[in-house]
Parts: structure tokens; C-alpha cells; sequence
């Protein structure tokens, strides 16, 4: 290690030290060892010690010990893991011996995404956590947006993970706010209300506890269960289904986090974007009725659909990893996805389609490869963006 | 990263759960331990890559032999390190004599020495990631920010005499990392 001063001189000026060598008693020499080893001691009092290291072999001894101590440290690495990293590590243990309780498969999209934001929140100083951060998503068709801040984003994910906690029988995270609501918007803005002070880092560890302690639950309530229904106030999901809409949620946020503090993030693992991507395609086709009931589609022109009968469709076709192909029924989500019966064929990019229906990207402007029908390739395009919340 | 649940309580039923076959406790015990696990292998291994297969090699080794670890003997914090340490200084040991096999430079002299410096390094960093608080603390300030021991006390809100203690007894604590025959669970720094 080097050589170096120990400060301004001023406040160890020792009196003594114009009058000769600084005189200290033996049990004083000794306690200084270790400042003298750092080199953090005054230098009449470096003198001192080393003057009596030349006497003293016990002292001499240890100080020679401390100084090599002192070569050991070593500051430690800034270690980015891989994120790639957890996958492999898990999938290489479960090869060798499978679990007896194994993670559901439609809950590894939600346990690889809450690992994924909780590494990134890793390294956070008060600054990243205080960082702005714009909630964006569609209402009406019109773009809304909110302003929070990283730990905010946190509570936000905290609260409406709550909502499966509730339904698994887990404690509500909202505590005594719980009455204020159950819509995910309603949810989190009790909580940020409740609160006396804005979100900080203290958030992390209850949202992290709940995380695991969701996995955990789903993996002990496999089976029949996956469709247990979780309520999100004004609709609801199958357990399943709500756990993969909630790994979409911790994604979309996790990049919202990312953008705020200018960190690079990837999108999901082809696999559970593939998952993210299939949801959203199921559920088109009940929001386009949703919409068209309300005057917010075009009517469809050929209703005359039995259930289970083909019907007119769509073609998504998602590029990419994680990509594929949906057929979207467009008159009635009765009908069947048909390619006999398709109108429009839509293509995009995965992370670009969830962007979407995040409410990330306007309808207008997603960059989207089309051919057909180009009022049903609007309808589908804006349904995708209004299934976006806060 | 810290919870509610207290060290031992959770390593126990931490253990059980991998006992059991739960695969959602493999995850925690990842998402809690894999960046000490990651960063000890590579202050031995010394590459990205080795680190990676040596982390790997650890969480498999705990998933397949949970009984291994007994929750009474040690905290499951100071058994992975040990564990990871070994296991690292395994690695480089092959990959170093297979170098040398191949008609690498150096002797096997040189790489007993490269072997022995990797774990005395691995053992410190350990220590000094384990070591009380208090005590890290003051080595941070003297050693990292070049703070003298009366400017540490007045960051620490201690005495002189207490500034000069810590520091002391840290790098005492440290310098065992040197120790030949050394216990292996890294002289109890935990």
C-alpha cells in the first residue's frame, strides 16, 4: 500500500513535539498499531510507534502482521450479474435433481422479471430512488400519464401485486388503506395517500417479500387452482393469467425505472415474452367487443357467428424472439381465429407489441407492418392499447 | 438483502424447503447469495466465464445435497462462502494444471503460489464482507477515503480509543485470512 500523509498538520501539533520525541506509554503504542498500519495516524505518533517496534518483538510481530492485513484490501468489484445468469444457474440445479415442488410454469415469467427488477434496483442511492419517473397509459383512447418517482413505481407494483396476494389468502400490503378500492389505480393511489411521507428504498424489501412469498404460494397451490379468479375490482383473471399480467407489469415498470435512471434493460426471455404476448392475443378479443358495445369499434358487419365458429380474423404476427402467430376473432370472442376468414394481417415486433399494449407507444405511431382491412387493423391496435392501466 | 426474519430461522427453514424439493427456494437462496457467490469466485478465478460455471457449481451442489449444510454448525452465509471458496480454488487448480500440462509457462511451484494467493484473497474479502459492521466501517474510512483514525472517530460519532480499537482488531481479523490450517469456516469472522 502507499505512503501518505496524514492530514493537515494543524490539529496533531503535540506540544511535546518541539521538545523532543513523542513519549507514549506502551498499551497506547499498542492500540496504534492498526492506525499505523493504515497509515492514519499523526506523524509524531507514527514516529513513536516505530521507534518502538525496534524494542518490542511482540509488537513488531504484530505489526508486521497488520501491514500485510492491510495488502488483503481489496475494493470490492462492482459485480453486475449476468441477468441471463439466474436462468441458467436454476435450469442446470433442476436438471440434476427436478424438484419436487416445482414453480409453475406460468408463474416463471413473474419470478424471472421480479429477479430481474430487483437486481436492478441493487446498487440504488437515494438518488435513483428519488429519480422522476412518468406512469403512461391509455384512457379513452387518450394517452394519461402520472408522476412518481422510483420508489413510487415500487409501491405502485407492491400494491396491485397485493391484489393476488389477497386472493392466495395473503396479507393485503395495503394494511388499513385496503377499504379505499379495488382497482389497481385506486390501490395505489390509497397507498401513496396513506403514507406520511413520499415512497424510499424501504419499499423494496416488503415488495421483494411478497414477490417470493407469491412464487412460493403458487407453487403449493398448483392445479386446479391456476384458475382461481383474482379480482382487479372492475374485472378479473385467472390466477394463471393474473401472474402473467403481472410479470408484464414489473417488466413494462422495470423499464420505466431503467429510462429514468439511464440504465440499459432488455426485454423479457423469448419464452415469457412468447407467454406475455399469447395472454394479451386471448384477451383481445373480449376487449374488442368490450369496446364495440361501447360505441369505441366498428360494428362488426358479419355477427351472425356461432360459438365456436370460425369467424372473421386478424392476423398478429409477432417478430422476433418470443414471436408467433395469433388469429384474432374480430365479431365475437365466441368465434374461432380463422385463416379462411382473414381480413388484416398486422406484423410488429414482440417488445414493440408489449410496449403497446402497455400504452407506451400511441396506436398511430407503433411501427406495425400491414396489410387489409384497415378499420380492423385500427379497432385491434387501439383495443391492445387500452388494455394499458397506470 | 435484508428481511424481516432473522439469520438463523431463516437458514433453517431455508434448508428445510430445499430438503423438500421446493424449487421456489432455490430462487430465494439465488436472488439472496448469487452476487457474494459471483463476486468470491471471481476474486479466485479471476474471469467472468469460470465465475459464472463456479457459481452454477455451487447453487447445484447445495439443490442436490441440502443436508449438507446443518443450520446448527454455521450461519448458511459463512457455509456457501466456504463452499464457494473451495470450489473455486478447485477450478483454478485444473484449469492452471491443465494450462501447464498443455505446456503453458511457469512451474508447478508457480502455481501452488497463484492457488495460495487466490484463496487468501477469496478468505479476505470474506472476512472483511462478514466482519461486524462497526469494524468495516472504520477500515472503509481509514483504508478507502484515506480518513486518519481521529478524522474516522469523528465520523463514527466514537473516542480515539475506540477508532484505534476497531481499526485494529479489523485488520486483525483480516490478517487470518492468511493463516495456514486456517478453519475452514474463515476463523469465525461471521
Amino acid at each position: 500500500m502507499s505512503e501518505r500523509h496524514a492530514g493537515p498538520a494543524g490539529p496533531y501539533d503535540d506540544p511535546k513535539e518541539d521538545t523532543g520525541p513523542l513519549v507514549l506509554e506502551h498499551h497506547v503504542l499498542k492500540s496504534l498499531l492498526g492506525a499505523w498500519a493504515l497509515a492514519a495516524c499523526a506523524p509524531a505518533e507514527a514516529g513513536a510507534v516505530e521507534e518502538h517496534l525496534g524494542g518490542c518483538a511482540a509488537c513488531a510481530d504484530e505489526a508486521l502482521r497488520l501491514r500485510e492485513a492491510v495488502g488483503l484490501l481489496q475494493r470490492p468489484e462492482s459485480l453486475d450479474l449476468d441477468p441471463g445468469l439466474r436462468t441458467r444457474v436454476l435450469e442446470s440445479c433442476l436438471e440434476v435433481r427436478p424438484p419436487r415442488i416445482p414453480v409453475p410454469e406460468w408463474a416463471a415469467a413473474y419470478d424471472a422479471e421480479t429477479a430481474r427488477l430487483d437486481a436492478l434496483l441493487q446498487d440504488f442511492g437515494d438518488a435513483e430512488w428519488h429519480a422522476p419517473v412518468r406512469l403512461r397509459w391509455y384512457e379513452s383512447d387518450e394517452a394519461s400519464s402520472r408522476r412518481t418517482t422510483v420508489a413510487g413505481v415500487i409501491a405502485h407494483l407492491l400494491t396491485v401485486d397485493g391484489l393476488v396476494a389477497l386472493a392466495l389468502g395473503m396479507d393485503d400490503p395495503l394494511g388499513d388503506a385496503a377499504h379505499a378500492g379495488r382497482t389497481p389505480s385506486d390501490r395505489t393511489e390509497a397507498y401513496w395517500r396513506a403514507a406520511r411521507f413520499p415512497p424510499t428504498r424501504s419499499v423494496r424489501t416488503p415488495w421483494r417479500e411478497q414477490s417470493h412469498a407469491l412464487v412460493r404460494t403458487v407453487s403449493f397451490t398448483d392445479g386446479g387452482t391456476g384458475r382461481l379468479p383474482v379480482s382487479y375490482g372492475d374485472y378479473e383473471l385467472p390466477l394463471h393469467d393474473a401472474m402473467l399480467d403481472r410479470a408484464f407489469e414489473c417488466w413494462v415498470h422495470a423499464e420505466d425505472i431503467a429510462v429514468a435512471v439511464d440504465y440499459p434493460y432488455e426485454p423479457p426471455s423469448g419464452r415469457h415474452l412468447h407467454r406475455i404476448v399469447d395472454l394479451a392475443a386471448r384477451m383481445l378479443p373480449a376487449v374488442l367487443e368490450h369496446r364495440r358495445e361501447h360505441g369505441l369499434a366498428a360494428p362488426g358487419e358479419r355477427r351472425l357467428v356461432a360459438a365456436g365458429e370460425p369467424g372473421r380474423s386478424l392476423r398478429l404476427e409477432i417478430e422476433g424472439s418470443g414471436g408467433g402467430e395469433w388469429l384474432i376473432p374480430l365479431d365475437s370472442p365466441a368465434a374461432k381465429g380463422s385463416a379462411e376468414h382473414e381480413v388484416a394481417h398486422v406484423a410488429l415486433d414482440g417488445a414493440e407489441f408489449c410496449r403497446l399494449a402497455a400504452g407506451h407507444v400511441p396506436p398511430r405511431e407503433a411501427a406495425v407492418g400491414q396489410v387489409g382491412d384497415r378499420e380492423a387493423i385500427r379497432d385491434v391496435l387501439f383495443a391492445a392499447a387500452s388494455m394499458s392501466r397506470m | 438483502m435484508p428481511t424481516s426474519d432473522t439469520p438463523p430461522r431463516w437458514d433453517r427453514r431455508m434448508q428445510q424447503r430445499l430438503a423438500r424439493g421446493e424449487a421456489a427456494a432455490l430462487g430465494e437462496l439465488y436472488d439472496r447469495f448469487a452476487s457474494l457467490v459471483h463476486g468470491l469466485a471471481h476474486r479466485v478465478v479471476g474471469d467472468e466465464h469460470a465465475a459464472d460455471a463456479v457459481t452454477r457449481d455451487v447453487f447445484a451442489h447445495v439443490w442436490e445435497h441440502p443436508d449438507s449444510y446443518d443450520p446448527r454448525q454455521e450461519p448458511l452465509r459463512t457455509w456457501l462462502a466456504t463452499l464457494t471458496s473451495r470450489l473455486a480454488v478447485r477450478r483454478l487448480r485444473t484449469t492452471e494444471t491443465a494450462a501447464l500440462a498443455r505446456g503453458g509457462p511457469g512451474t508447478p511451484e508457480d502455481l501452488e503460489r497463484t492457488v495460495r494467493h487466490a484463496s487468501v484473497a477469496a478468505r479476505a474479502d470474506y472476512i472483511v464482507q462478514s466482519m461486524p459492521a462497526p469494524l468495516r466501517a472504520a477500515l472503509e474510512l481509514a483504508y478507502f477515503q484515506r480518513r486518519d483514525y481521529r478524522q474516522t472517530a469523528l465520523d463514527l460519532g466514537v473516542t480515539d480509543d475506540e477508532a484505534r480499537r476497531r481499526l485494529r482488531l479489523g485488520l486483525q481479523l483480516l490478517a487470518t485470512a492468511g493463516d495456514t490450517g486456517a478453519p475452514p469456516g474463515f476463523g469465525g469472522a461471521a
